[in-house]
């Protein structure tokens, strides 16, 4: 047997909020098996390279991972993911109902395959970081969350509050029901690091399962190996954080096939 | 930044895009994360046209000191360039913005 297996990427359909047709890139490991299934939430930017990547990263060390593509309804599965994502920027952004109903769709496609294990965890970088916590707090079915940088959970302007984002993550915090893991960067303008430690305060008070961990000399995107914000030391620690994570409340009976 | 924040300005003008040239009516200015930059965060503008229901777009990623240099290069051109050409400016109504 080789030490490097095989693994399956393509793109899929999924039903998401409101019964919506739309599309998400769905990669798993080849062997046979059950493996437990991973939601990734992209960034604002949208639908990226650097999103599909991480799916596969998560495939490649066993499990069956999926990223919705929240801006599907903007236009047809030719049209690029940036000028949809353009648009949707131009309209104000996606309503926070119908990414929970997308992110809802894509765990019951995971669930319905026949390699899945029953275990469902959630990742989500930038906006999907704040995405994932709102998950954590409103969906039932997730076994582990992991927010990655996400900005906005706390509002301290009820201005920034609108018909799309009605509710400030933070206050939804007593029903998150699942393990929460944070990974966040110093230098980060968005969440900073005061709001990072808020957060952590009013998860301590309500008695949530939660680990928090903060790296010095990162900012924002710090895992993004596309972007000048890259830190390759930092991100290859969070990296190991993060599969420490899933494993531990995904994943006892899969087992890696990366070099870890 | 992690934001939806955009500006919005009306404008007259054409673009050349994917495909081909056409006309633009609007311009969506923000400075965010990028999508192909590798810069942390960058000013970016999409000039689309509206009218046409906005599904086409040009688009441009630039650091926040080259965006602000482009400003007074674009203002230093008007300058100079209606000066050049007796001092007249075309005038076209806009949209309300």
């Amino acid at each position: 047997m080789s030490y490097y297996q095989g693994l399956q990427a393509e793109v899929v359909p999924f039903c998401g909020h409101n019964g919506d047709q739309g599309e998400a890139y769905y990669a798993r490991p080849l062997r046979t098996g059950k493996f437990p299934g991973i939601v990734v939430i992209h960034h604002i930017p949208g639908w990226c390279e650097w999103t599909t990547e991480v799916v596969r990263k998560l495939a490649h060390h066993g499990y069956a991972a999926i990223a919705p593509h929240l801006y599907f309804r903007e236009g047809g599965p030719n049209e690029s993911p940036d000028d949809l994502g353009a648009r949707i920027r131009a309209a104000g952004g996606v309503a926070d109902a119908q990414v929970m109903g997308d992110v809802a769709g894509t765990m019951a496609y995971l669930r319905a395959q026949p390699n899945a294990n029953g275990k469902i965890g959630v990742i989500g970088f930038c906006s999907g970081g704040r995405h994932t916590y709102l998950a954590a707090c409103t969906l039932k079915g997730i076994d582990a969350a992991v927010d990655c940088w996400g900005g906005n959970v706390i509002v301290d302007n009820p201005k920034d509050l609108n018909d799309k984002r009605p509710v400030a993550p933070i206050d939804l915090t007593e029903k998150i029901s699942c393990p929460l893991l944070g990974i966040f960067g110093n230098d980060d303008a968005n969440p900073t690091a005061d709001q990072v430690n808020r957060t952590e305060a009013v998860l301590k008070k309500l008695g949530k399962n939660y680990e928090f961990h903060r790296y010095n000399g990162a900012g924002h995107a710090f895992f993004n190996w596309q972007r000048d914000a890259y830190r390759p030391e930092q991100a290859m620690d969070g990296w190991r954080k993060v599969f420490d994570f899933f494993n531990r409340y995904l994943a006892a009976s899969a087992t890696s096939i990366a070099a870890e | 930044m992690c934001s939806y924040i955009v500006e919005k300005t009306a404008l007259v003008g054409s673009a050349k895009g994917r495909k081909g040239w056409m006309r633009i009516d609007t311009a969506n200015v923000y400075f965010d994360h990028p999508y192909y930059s590798t810069l942390d965060h960058v000013l970016a503008i999409d000039f689309t046209n509206e009218g046409e229901g906005g599904r086409d777009r040009v688009a441009v990623e630039l650091s926040a000191d080259s965006a602000r240099a482009l400003v007074e290069r674009i203002l230093a051109a008007l300058a100079s360039g209606e000066v050049a050409h007796g001092g007249a400016t075309t005038s076209v109504a806009v949209a309300a913005e």
